[in-house]
Parts: C-alpha cells; structure tokens; sequence
C-alpha cells in the first residue's frame, strides 16, 4: 500500500480549520520563523479516511482475531469503557495543580483515588500510585522507591537479583534505577533455583523481582521462602505483576510477604492495547514504603474531598502528572463493573482455559514442564525441529489460517518457546478451532516442512527480510 | 460477568479434558497458607448502572471551565476524523506488532507517524513514541550520557518545570549531574548556559517556546555546544513547529516533546506521547521501538520492527532503555492529526494560535497595572506581570468560570505576581474580551 505522503497531491486540502475572529497580528520575526514548512501529507478528508481504514484491516486484533499472544494478556475489551473514559476527554490537568483548581477536579480525583483502593485490595497491598505509564515505568518507579528506602536507612545496597526467566524489561528497568544486576537460573522444578539464589543473597542486595506466576505460567510454590530469605538478608521484594491475571481473588502479593508491586492495567484489567501502548503500570507499596512513593499524591481528607498533596520524602515525579488517566478510567469502570466476584471468575476462566489448551496440545508439542499451569502455557517446537521446522514456522502457518500466534522465542529458558496464553474471554469453540489448527501444524511439519517455511502466503505480505531492514536503516520516508 | 464464554456444560467438558474434577482442583499448585487473607471488593453492576456512576464523576471535571492553561498541555481543535480513525477496532486492540505479516496497519502507521515527527522537528530519525513529554525529555538526557559517555546534564530554568521534575529524578538515579541554570526574566540565560558546559557536558537542555512562552533561536547555542563536544537537545511544542524555527534547522542533536496537542484529548493528564527525533548517526542509541522499511522475497515493500538489539527484551541490562510498551495509538491520533490539517492547514492553525495570543497579549497588557514579562517574541503564550499576585487572581476567577492561566510562584522564586496565559485557536474573541474585563475588575479590587 502507499504511503500516505505517496498519496499527496500538493494544493489539496484537508480539514478546515476554525476561522479567526480576530485582527492578524505583525509578522512573526523573520529570524524565529521557520523557512520550509514541513512536508507533510497534503489529502483529502476521503483520502484520509480511505487511507487509514484500509491500512487498519492489514492488522489482526482482539476484535477481528484470536490472538492467544502470552504473556501479553489480550483479552476481549469491553466496549462501554471507551465511552466511560471518552467523559473526560475535556478535564484539563493543569487545573488540579493551579491554586484552587483542584475544587474543580473531585470527579477525576475521586477516580485516582478509588483505583488506587482498589488495586490495593486486589494485591494486598497498603497504597498505590498510578503515575507510571506502563509496565517496565512502574518496575523502575517501584525499584527507585526500593532505593530511597535503603538509602534512608543510609544504606547503599548495589544489587537486584532477577530470575533468567524474567521479562527483559526487569533487569532493564532495575539498571535505569542505578543497579547492578545478578542474574539466577531456572531449577529443574521450572523457577529460580533456591540454592543460587541463597548464594547469590547478602547485605548488598538491595531486591530480588520475581514474576508469579512466572513467565512459563507455572506459580512458584516457594515464593513466600523466596521473600522471607530476602527480608532475612535486609533486602526487599518486588512482585511483577505481569500475570496477576492468573491469581485474583486466590493469592495476594502483599499476603505472601511482597513489598512493592506493579500492576499492568493493560493486560489484567481488560484496557486495549493499542497497537503497542498506551498501558499503565500503577505500583503498590507495603506501609513502610508509602513515604518514598513519588510526589505528588492524591489525598483523601477528613471531610471526604481529595486534594493533591506534595510527598516530600518521597521520590520525584516520575512522569508529568497522574498517570494515563484514560487508561486508569477504563481499568477502574472494569473493576467496579465487575466487582469482587467477576474478578475471581476472569483469573478461574483463564487458568481453565490454559490448561484445556495444554491438555490438548501436548500429544503434539514437548512441554518443558508437564504440570498444571496458571494462565498460559508453554510448549517447546523441539520435536518439530527434527524436520527442520521451527516456532517461527509455526507461528507464520496460524497467521494464514487467521491465528495471530502466540508468543515465541520467549522465556529464553525455553528453547523454541511457543507461549500460549487464551484468556478468560475466548470460548471453548475458539479455542477448539485453533488447537485444530495447531494439530494440523504439527502434521504439515512431519509431511511437508517446506510448506511451513514458505508461510504466511495469505497476507499482504510474505516474511520481510529484517536483516536488510536493520541494514538499511530507513526508519522515515525521503521527502 | 467477566465477559467469560463458557457455559457449565462446557466447563465441565474442558476439565474432563484436563482430567481435573473442579476448577478449585487447577489451583492447587497455590500452598494453602499463600492463599489471599482478604478480597473485599463491592459486587459488580451491568454497564447500564457503570455508566450513571462515570457520569457523575465526569461532572465533577472542571469541563466548564475556559481554559486559558497550557504547562505543556493544550486545548487544541481534533478533526473528528482523528477519533472516528483511531477508534477503528483493529488498531486500538492490537498489540506491539512483533509479527509484521499480521500488523501492516500498525507497522505502516508508525513508519508514517516517523516521518511526520522528521519532517516536523527537521531531524532525521525518530523512534514509535515514548510515553510523554518529561519522560522524553529525561530518555534524551540518558541518550546524550550514552553518546558521549560523559555524566552531566546543563539544563535550562526555563524549561517546564513539570519535565524538568522526571529529568532529575531519571538522572538522580544513575547518580548524573544536572546543573539548573536560571532564566534571565523569561528568557533562557544562553551566556550562563554556555558558560555551564565543562568537559562532563553530554548536553545542553532547552524548550522552545520556553515555559514562558518566549521563543528562540538556538542556532549560535548549537555552534558553542558542539564545539565542546556536547549534544543540544530542544524540547518543542509540536503545533508550533507550524511556525517557528526547527530543533532540525537550528543544529539540534535531538528534539522531543510532549505529543499531546497532535490530536489528543486533555483527558486529566494522559495518555499522551512523547516523541524524540535525532540525527540518523545517532539511531543506534535512541530508546523503544523503531519501525523500518524493508521488502518482504517478492520484493514487496514492507514495514518491520527494526534495530532491536538496542531493546530490553533482546540487551535486557544492557538496552538503551526498559520502555517496552509505548503510546502507540496516542502517537497514530497525532499523525492522523497533521494528515487531517495537511501541509497548509498546519501552517494556518500555528498562525491562527499566534494572531489569537498576539490579540489577547496586547488587550491584556492595556490593563493598568499589566505588563508582558517575554522580552522575545511568544507564540501562543506569553507571561504577565500583575500587580499583585497572580495565585489570587486565578482562585478567584476560577469563580467566573475561567483558569485565566498558570501562576508562577509555585516554580520560580520571586515570581508571585506572574501568570502564563495561554491562548489556542480554540479560545473566542468574546473568551479572551471576557477575561480581560474579568482580570480588570480582579486588579481593581
């Protein structure tokens, strides 16, 4: 398809813009003022729309695809919270940090405020911030609260210990937060092994972050010596709630003897994707840790209004205001829709749904670790690489037949990993359909691999040469 | 409740399938004494009743208030278009497009959203987002350390002062200096600026239009700071780039800011995105996800995640940042927003901001007692001097049904009778009259 500036025509206009009602002021100086404008597109409304409609059909989604992708918890997203969060597209930010202004705000404020409870009922923890962004902005605003802790205890600890099967972005955002990093390997039981992990703990460590479940779904039964072993040692515990989908209502990381915690709004309180982000990775703390959270806090006072108060032991601001409110009123609106119950059910269904899938799937794919799982499951193509077919392969093959794939290469414990995570939302005949498919994968590899290598051949396009692309470097198009 | 499908009949037949008697029985890998010791969460309600709920907070929003505040943040026209497009299913409820086949729209989108951002700051090469303007602007500072392998940051005061909060708390941790150079009244200190930059420079950091609305020209900045070997990093507000100067044509090694105001609503603080642009001989050290063109063996043209070896997920410790999940569909509502205005629309709507402010800062500064603060050119906001201070004018006419601007004292010394109006192609003539009749009766009294 062409790109948009392809489709330009120069002198065609677009949408109009409101008329002034106002004198034209002198001329912007000439030494400020910018000599070329910039080239962008020049198209109709109908161009535009045209443009962007087609574009948007050459890509799977929830809504138009199965798209069991682990690890990244794409569950159905209820239509109503677009509209919920659309109320407050004209509540202006600015407005609660003019003097005055927060008097304005009650609504938005009374929202942060009843998320942040929320959340820290679900976890078990004692407050919540909901100013980071996403995910790995929350493991570096928890870390960075971990940090201000040892260093009020006049501590200045170097390490944070993470497991080999952990997401990458724990061990990045660990470093953002100024620590060195100790990374322990995966024990035949399918987590951390205790005895490096023992090893590796003294009085320098500042953390250890685990996922639980962890990434190849499976709940780490030694979790609570994980962390009793850390406190032991001075260290605190960091709880990635990546597949917090999986435990609602069951376990509670604040119950198991975790310190801080994020929480990925994105994945386990059913707000969209889009396409890559926004998410929200609001973080929780254990009482003794609410001083360090970042400045500035939203307030409940005694007579019941909120107001938002500067946090002065706490750390900086770690993004520009409140967090993705957009985003916290969709995860809110779920959480009150669904309530207490509802959300015991999502992670029940989810832990139900990943184990048919793996009850199913097993007599065709190795299973690393032949256990019940929690919320996704991972299998190996090990088998099929003896006929030179490879996850990849079978990852492309679900792509013609309308699947989006699944997660694969990752955990990198895994060799050939193929990660499956359904979700609560799908039904038993979705899944049925692409187990079906998978099955028929796992025979096309044995009859005729080559067929696998040559897929997807029902897309716009075939495999893309990524190596040209890096060589290339052509990230914007020429003018 | 849960959106969940299945009904007990097929339950019971996936966990015959399993080989398990209950759904209980597939939690049992959770020890007892693990189990949660509380979940007091209040029943839930059908959409119908969730919505009632919504509304009434929504109400309590401050919508009805005329906004004249920026502080990064602008109340700017979106074609409705804009919505209508990004709201298409198949964007919002995708995810990061790790399978290029399946995610064309996606990867195609964000390959034009990094040319729009190119064209718009002058520079070369730009990533998919980040997640906001101070987070942006700290990613660049990490970017410049990472580049020139020094261990100090020059910033300027007069940069938002908001941005300037996350920077300090980002460098903070990996224990870099940051040296705050004041403003000289509302213009950037570039002799102090200058004078700041030692051989632990990696960068200077300035905003243009600066937080008091005073715009620049960085160029002979630029020459000083290359010449010490230092990167010039220049936050900018993208509707202004419809007029003013670029980070690009003034010699920038980097440009971000907050993205928000291409097609994105107040929304009480997010989700927007942050864009960054450099220098192509710098794309290796940008953070988050690129998109790059390459043909597929046919030789068709396609778009793919590209350079990943700088990200998390493949250099984990060792990547140029943690951020994995970005603001992807805030970034595809800014490029349908420059698409929408095109070329001359956008050059007309930057104009249309100035004429308004111009109009706006010349009936304010008619008041007795006011008096305009920038000593260069403003765009779309500009500073006032009042003659007492700003923080009870602004309380007081918030009364009237206006926030008539951002009060200073909170972020500069010495500066408690100063307030930043903003004025968009949004606020009438009528708002604007109206607000200098409400902001004489308020200094009369």
């Amino acid at each position: 398809m062409q790109l948009i500036y392809e489709k330009s025509v120069a002198g065609r206009t677009g949408v109009r813009i409101p008329l002034s009602d106002v004198p034209k002021a002198d001329p912007f100086p000439e030494e400020l003022r910018r000599q070329e404008a910039a080239a962008l597109p020049e198209v109709s409304e109908l161009d535009l729309v045209r443009h962007y409609t087609n574009l948007s059909r050459r890509n799977f989604s929830v809504d138009t695809n199965f798209y069991p992708l682990g690890s990244c918890t794409m569950k159905y997203n209820a239509k109503i919270m677009e509209d919920v969060a659309a109320l407050f597209s004209d509540c202006h930010p600015m407005l609660a940090l003019i003097p005055g202004g927060e008097q304005l705000v009650q609504g938005p404020l009374s929202l942060i405020h009843g998320l942040e409870q929320q959340l820290a009922e679900i976890t078990g923890m004692d407050e919540v911030t909901t100013q980071p962004l996403a995910g790995a902005h929350g493991e570096m605003t928890g870390i960075m609260v971990i940090a201000a802790y040892h260093k009020a205890r006049g501590e200045n600890r170097k390490y944070v210990i993470v497991p080999d099967s952990s997401h990458g972005t724990n061990p990045a955002s660990a470093a953002m937060a100024g620590y060195e990093i100790v990374t322990i390997p995966t024990a035949p039981y399918g987590d951390m092994d205790l005895d490096a992990y023992r090893a590796a703990m003294n009085g320098e460590v500042a953390a250890v972050m685990m996922t639980c479940p962890n990434t190849l779904g499976l709940f780490n039964p030694y979790v609570a010596e994980i962390c009793a072993i850390a406190h032991d040692a001075g260290a605190l515990t960091y709880y990635d709630g990546a597949n917090l989908n999986a435990i609602m209502g069951k376990v509670r990381p604040g119950d198991v003897g975790f310190d801080v915690i994020h929480v990925n709004l994105h994945k386990t309180f059913g707000t969209p994707h889009g396409g890559g982000g926004p998410g929200s990775g609001p973080v929780g703390v254990k009482a003794g840790l609410i001083p360090y959270l970042p400045t500035p806090r939203v307030v409940k006072k005694d007579d019941g209004s909120f107001s938002v108060e500067a946090h002065p032991e706490g750390i900086g601001r770690v993004s520009d205001f409140f967090g993705n409110f957009g985003i916290m009123a969709r995860a809110f609106g779920y959480i009150t829709l669904l309530g207490g119950e509802g959300l015991i059910e999502v992670s029940e269904q989810a832990v139900l749904n990943a184990n048919y899938m793996m009850a199913r799937l097993k007599s065709e794919y190795d299973l690393p670790f032949d256990t019940t799982c929690m919320h996704e499951c991972v299998f190996s193509a090990s088998r099929q690489v003896k006929d030179g077919v490879h996850a990849i392969d079978i990852a492309k093959y679900l792509i013609d037949r309308g699947f989006h794939p699944p997660t694969v290469y990752f955990p990198l414990n895994v060799k050939e990993a193929i990660m499956i995570e359904p979700t609560e939302t799908e039904s038993k005949e979705t899944m049925d359909a692409f187990i079906a498919v998978m099955l028929e994968a796992a025979q096309v590899a044995r009859s005729n691999p080559a067929a696998l290598h040559e897929a997807p051949l029902n897309m716009p396009v075939g495999r893309l040469d990524e190596t040209r692309a890096a060589r290339a470097q052509q990230v914007c198009c020429e003018q | 409740m849960g959106y969940c499908p299945n009904t007990p009949e097929e339950i019971r037949e996936m966990l015959a399938v399993i080989g398990a008697g209950s759904v209980e029985d597939l939690f049992a890998p959770i020890p007892q004494e693990l189990r949660a010791k509380s979940f007091e969460l209040p029943a839930g309600m059908s959409e119908f009743e969730l919505l009632a709920v919504m509304r009434s907070k929504a109400a309590a929003g401050g919508t009805d208030i005329v906004p004249f505040i920026g502080g990064g943040i602008y109340d700017h026209i979106i074609p409705a278009a804009v919505g209508h497009l990004s709201s298409r299913a198949e964007f919002y409820t995708a995810y990061t497009p790790y399978q290029p086949e399946c995610s064309q729209g996606t990867l195609q989108a964000l390959y034009e959203y990094q040319s729009a951002i190119c064209r718009l700051t002058g520079l070369e090469a730009s990533n998919g987002s980040l997640y906001d303007g101070g987070t942006a602007l700290a990613e660049a500072a990490l970017m410049a350390l990472r580049v020139t392998g020094r261990n100090a940051i020059v910033l300027d005061a007069s940069v938002n002062p908001l941005h300037r909060e996350v920077v300090c708390e980002y460098l903070g941790s990996l224990s870099a200096r940051v040296e705050q150079v004041e403003p000289k009244g509302c213009e950037s200190d570039l002799e102090r600026l200058i004078g700041s930059i030692t051989g632990e420079t990696a960068a200077v950091m300035v905003q243009n239009p600066n937080f008091f609305g005073s715009v620049h020209d960085f160029t002979a900045l630029a020459a000083k700071v290359h010449e010490q070997g230092a990167l010039l990093i220049v936050s900018c507000y993208p509707i202004a780039l419809g007029l003013v100067k670029s980070p690009g044509e003034m010699g920038a090694d980097i440009a971000v800011g907050e993205g928000q105001s291409l097609g994105n609503t107040l929304s009480f603080g997010g989700p927007y995105f942050g864009f960054i642009s450099t220098r192509k001989r710098l794309i290796r050290n940008l953070p988050g996800r690129i998109v790059g063109e390459t043909v597929d063996k046919e030789g068709r043209r396609g778009y793919v995640l590209t350079l990943q070896a700088r990200e998390q997920h493949i250099k984990r410790h060792k990547a140029t940042s943690n951020i994995c999940s970005n603001q992807s569909l805030c970034a595809l509502r800014g490029l349908m927003f420059v698409a929408a205005l095109g070329k001359r629309g956008f050059e007309e709507l930057a104009g249309l901001n100035f004429d308004k402010a111009q109009y706006a800062k010349s009936l304010f500064s008619g008041i007795k007692g006011v008096s305009v603060l920038n000593g260069e050119a403003t765009f779309n906001e500009f500073t006032l001097s009042l003659p007492k201070g700003a923080a009870g004018v602004v309380q007081s006419l918030l009364s009237s049904g206006v926030a008539a601007g951002v009060p200073l004292g909170a972020y500069y010394d010495g500066m408690d009778n100063a307030l930043v109006v903003t004025v968009t192609e949004k606020r009438t003539r009528a708002e604007i009259d109206r607000l200098a009749t409400l902001l004489e009766e308020a200094l009369c009294n």
